[in-house]
């Protein structure tokens, strides 16, 4: 019996994707952002919003991945999107960097800001794949369990930008603010956390803020 | 289940080395999984042998290494083994840490029967 020699990182196809597509939004001064979440928490909600807010003053591209059906999408345009493109995985619980360069092929760059990923709903599959993003945005809902960062520690410590959604419903589940910032900083003590409530926009202005300042050090 | 993807990679990378190195009889195929990777190595094992009932590499072993994760500290530069996911300093409490071990995905080693055809042996068992 012989051992040979073999190194290889196993997604070593993905990486290089994914570094072509960083590439491309350095290269352009697009700010490329992969939203993560668990089915429901708010990653559409937010982009509708977003896109009704800021529409004017920014360009936004959207992908919007999923695993059947291009509602997301639908909504999206409906919301002012007119750079939208669906993926839809057929039974895949992640998005990879092949999808993206695909449809990357299919959306025009010219003139963007921002890109955004919307992954597909799941807080584990999404977190090996690179998709050449700049960072990865996690949601997390008042209606989910505050010890979500503890039992998903791989996603909360890739993420940089953790967004707490539907504080209008704070105080009508077991869910405590304090609680789930304390459970992220122990996985991640550099992750950021903005709080809103995408149904009523409480909150919604300091993920503005926030969008605006990373995009114009994108641009510098 | 994204498993079932890591280990259609793997099969694709291992099949074009032996390809390349005029290999034939495979083993076993190391690798080294870092226990912050989201992978559960029960399940890419159940994905690996799916993918390869009824080929040549039907009945190669997996031979996993978990790496456990290992944080660096930015304040203090200690470096220390991180359990239960909590990133926290133990020599100076800082939270700003860098993960330099855990993350780790790759394949490291092909265990074969006939070496002869081969000259990049690097080790014989």
């Amino acid at each position: 019996m012989t051992i040979l020699k073999y190194e290889k990182k196993v997604l070593s196809e993905n990486d290089r994707l994914a570094a072509e597509v960083r590439r491309e939004m350095t290269d352009r001064g697009i700010l490329c952002l992969n939203l993560v979440s668990s089915p429901g928490s708010g990653k559409t909600s937010l982009l509708e919003r977003t896109l009704g807010a800021l529409g004017k003053e920014l360009r936004m591209g959207l992908i919007a991945g999923d695993v059947q059906t291009e509602n997301d999408a639908d909504r999206l345009r409906a919301a002012g999107g007119t750079m939208v493109r669906p993926i839809v995985t057929g039974g895949a619980c992640h998005l990879d960097a092949r999808m993206i360069i695909e449809a990357l092929k299919k959306l025009s760059l010219d003139g963007l800001d921002l890109l955004f990923i919307e992954n597909v709903g799941n807080l584990v599959c999404p977190s090996s794949y690179d998709l050449g993003e700049e960072m990865k945005v996690v949601l997390i809902s008042t209606t989910e369990g505050d010890d979500k960062p503890l039992k998903y520690p791989g996603m909360f410590r890739r993420s940089s930008l953790m967004v707490v959604n539907k504080i209008d419903l704070l105080g009508h589940s077991e869910f405590q603010l304090a609680r789930v910032k304390e459970n992220a900083r122990a996985i991640n003590g550099d992750l950021e956390t903005i709080e809103l409530s995408c149904r009523t926009g409480e909150g919604a202005r300091r993920w503005y803020d926030w969008l605006r300042q990373r995009v114009s050090h994108k641009r510098a | 289940m994204h498993e079932l993807k890591i280990a259609e990679s793997i099969v694709d990378s291992v099949s074009k080395e032996m390809e390349r190195r005029g290999l034939k009889s495979l083993r076993a195929v190391g690798l080294r999984i870092g226990e912050l990777t989201d992978i559960v190595p029960e399940s890419l094992e159940f994905g690996f042998n799916a993918i390869v009932a009824a080929t040549p590499m039907e009945g190669v072993r997996l031979e996993i290494e978990r790496v456990p994760i290992t944080g660096r500290c930015r304040d203090c530069g200690a470096e220390f083994a991180v359990r239960d996911f909590q990133f926290l300093c133990p020599t100076c409490e800082g939270r700003g840490v860098t993960t330099v071990g855990g993350n780790e995905l790759e394949i490291c080693y092909l265990e074969v029967d006939d070496p002869h055809s081969d000259k990049r042996i690097s080790a014989t068992a």
